[in-house]
């Protein structure tokens, strides 16, 4: 019993990085169509913060707090000038946004090996976070670790803010207007350009934050969002393209699905399971879990 | 008319064939050492650039050590040591590219270097085919004997097999394996099967991730619940740091479960972090803190000449001694000649940082005595056990009844 206890909530944890990487994706894929293949070098870019400012704060655990907003600033901000520079410039082109942000994947994983060197780095983890609480005690203990806690809260609380953001703030009304049909939002009055920046700017930030939450658990390196991008690709393709609620519920599911195969089989043989599972799944539903209601004509 | 021409075109066809064997390997007078001068150039083969850069650059430096070392005492046979350094880029053609422009352009009378089997295997060929000689520093799977290659780091029965000895001393009855899915752990780990079989332990599991992985909860919490006695740990590289990192958030501590790695030292702790592992074991053939003159000396050097925050760790180990067994080598057999150097080789000895080391010459593998160590808060290794003599190499474990199957 404490087994499988344990592999779910091993499969929330890991669906909780998932969902934190699969989140800024979701995003910029839903209302501007663009495949960013960037997003795995915002996700290195908030490590690498985490570990450039754990050289100047010593604290382990004020480090860690200062380093989500900055992280989020840093990679907002690299996702916002990769917007200005290349990707203005090819709306409607879903493919070619594909390569363009593809090259600057490459290059800025090789800047990061210019400037950090090419062997993977590590932060220290606050104290706090290194340890884990018993739930269950007795002969068969059932322990969660304190640092897949703080991702699933990291996790929760991006998704819940994300959420407001969309559904209260004015920014987001106009991000939902723009998403359900570009056009009528633009004769409305509606600066889209602007908009797109700006949610461009926030889903690059939650790379970031992606970013610091995976210092946590293992090392940061120039590659290392070349490694988990395309699990979360997977996730909004199988959510449903640009619906936050399908991202939340796939992120988890393919979380818990990948951690119980992998506990009765190997990875590799998991892995296999998953994929055939999506594949059989997208056979039935093309579309994804959730679908948007637009406006549009096509 | 016709004819003529064609025969004309198949003799040039024939001929530029002629020509380009020649140039690719068997002409014994291309390949041939250069030793006219007061210089004799010598190749060092190292990943100075990409995944494996951070292990290999350190094994070159203490290759550049012992050179400089010998060039001061007045060098080999009277002549100076000329090092050429080759970038191997950690990619395996290179390495392959890279041995045969050492040999067969700087004409070096012997190469040193490779870290990887993958990039070893992918050079035995070319040394073979030039009749050059390769000196290999790193421990490995073993189950290889090359008449070109000399093996001075350890083979399986002088690392994995003295571990395992070490945790069955310590009332070890049960082990999970772990390692990274390529070709040394997927060996080390048969041989580990057919050992605990003979010896009545159990083994409980066996995970392998792939290399560069960094998704460990699962494996740590199927380690958890099987209750092993202890890990055996064959991940390279940095998914050591997820593991140890999950190992550590699932509760388990050297104390409870304790980890005997064999591809972690001290560059690779300090990376880590000691702090996650204090208290596991390692099992090397050398260590910084290994007692004796020998490695007071070595460790001396280094840091002079490196920096004073450098560690020395196994791998350089054996690159540095292998330099000077191969001095010994040459002036045993009073020529730079591979055929001559390889004859005098049975034999041979050293007085190493990590101990009396001998020559085998019949497998070119070197008597080695195996250690068992206890990684401090530090991040230097304390021995806790060693093998007392040094083994014998037996790359294909013929003196093992249980590893009678294996290949």
């Amino acid at each position: 019993m404490t087994v499988i206890l344990g592999q779910t909530f091993t499969g929330i944890s890991i669906g909780a990085v998932l969902l934190l990487i699969a989140l800024g994706l979701s995003l910029t894929f839903g209302q501007m169509n663009v495949i960013n293949m960037a997003h795995g070098e915002f996700i290195m870019a908030g490590a690498y913060t985490t570990y450039v400012l754990q050289k100047s704060i010593t604290s382990a655990g004020l480090s860690l707090l200062v380093a989500l907003p900055v992280a989020f600033l840093v990679a907002g901000a690299l996702g916002a000038l990769l917007e200005w520079l290349l990707i203005r410039r090819l709306y409607l082109r879903p493919l070619d946004t594909l390569l363009v942000t593809w090259g600057v994947s490459l290059m800025l994983q090789q800047l990061a090996r210019d400037i950090f060197g090419a062997p993977n780095v590590q932060t220290r983890a606050p104290d706090l976070l290194t340890g884990n609480i018993t739930l269950i005690g007795g002969d068969d203990p059932l322990t969660v670790a304190n640092s897949r806690l703080f991702i699933l809260g990291l996790a929760i609380a991006a998704v819940v803010a994300l959420s407001l953001t969309l559904r209260l703030t004015p920014l987001g009304r106009r991000i939902r207007g723009v998403v359900q049909n570009r056009d009528l939002a633009e004769v409305s009055g509606i600066s889209t350009e602007r908009v797109d920046r700006t949610a461009f700017f926030i889903g690059s930030g939650l790379a970031g934050i992606a970013g610091v939450a995976l210092t946590l658990v293992g090392p940061i390196g120039p590659t290392m969002g070349t490694n988990i991008i395309i699990d979360a690709f997977l996730v909004i393709v199988v959510g449903g393209i640009g619906q936050l609620k399908g991202t939340v519920i796939v992120a988890f599911v393919l979380g818990v699905l990948q951690s119980v195969l992998e506990y009765s089989t190997t990875v590799s043989v998991a892995k296999v399971l998953v994929l055939v599972g999506i594949v059989a799944f997208l056979q039935w539903r093309p579309q994804g879990l959730y679908t948007l209601r637009t406006r549009s004509l096509v | 008319m016709a004819a003529a021409a064609a025969a004309l075109a198949a003799a040039v066809a024939l001929s530029a064939c002629g020509a380009k064997t020649d140039a690719g390997g068997s002409s014994d007078k291309a390949a041939k050492a250069d030793t006219s001068g007061d210089t004799v150039k010598v190749g060092l083969l190292n990943s100075l650039s990409g995944t494996m850069a951070i292990s290999e650059v350190t094994v070159r430096d203490s290759l550049k050590l012992a050179i400089d070392e010998i060039n001061a005492k007045g060098g080999v046979l009277g002549k100076k040591i000329q090092p050429i350094s080759e970038d191997g880029a950690s990619d395996w053609p290179t390495f392959a590219e890279k041995a045969s422009k050492l040999i067969r352009e700087d004409r070096v009378v012997a190469t040193f270097g490779c870290w990887t089997s993958a990039s070893r295997k992918a050079v035995k060929p070319v040394f073979e085919k030039n009749k050059s000689l390769l000196f290999y520093p790193v421990q490995y799977e073993g189950l290889e004997e090359s008449p070109y290659i000399f093996y001075t780091g350890a083979t399986t029965n002088q690392q994995i097999v003295p571990g395992l000895d070490y945790l069955k001393s310590q009332g070890k009855k049960s082990i999970y394996l772990v390692g990274s899915d390529y070709v040394f752990p997927r060996t080390a780990n048969k041989i580990i099967k057919a050992y605990a079989k003979a010896n009545g332990m159990k083994v409980l599991g066996e995970d392998y991730a792939p290399l560069g992985s960094t998704e460990f909860s699962t494996i740590a919490n199927k380690v958890k619940a099987s209750k092993a006695d202890a890990v055996f740990n064959t991940l390279n590289g940095d998914s050591n740091v997820a593991f140890f990192k999950e190992y550590k958030s699932a509760g388990l501590t050297a104390a409870s479960m304790p980890v005997v790695s064999v591809s972690i030292a001290e560059e690779e702790v300090k990376s880590i972090g000691s702090q996650y592992l204090a208290g596991q074991l390692t099992a090397w053939n050398y260590y910084q803190t290994t007692a004796g003159a020998a490695n007071a000396e070595f460790v001396k050097a280094y840091k002079a000449k490196y920096g004073q925050d450098k560690p020395t760790s196994d791998p350089m180990e054996a690159a540095y001694t292998s330099v000077y067994l191969w001095k010994a080598m040459v002036e045993k057999a009073k020529s730079f000649d591979p055929e001559k150097v390889k004859a005098a080789s049975d034999g041979i000895t050293f007085d190493a940082p990590e101990g009396k080391v001998t020559v085998d010459g019949a497998s070119q593998h070197i008597y080695k005595t195996a250690r068992i160590g206890k990684i401090g808060t530090d991040g230097l290794i304390e021995q806790v056990w060693d093998s007392g003599k040094a083994i014998k190499p037996d790359p294909y474990l013929k003196g093992y009844d249980w590893a009678s199957g294996l290949s």
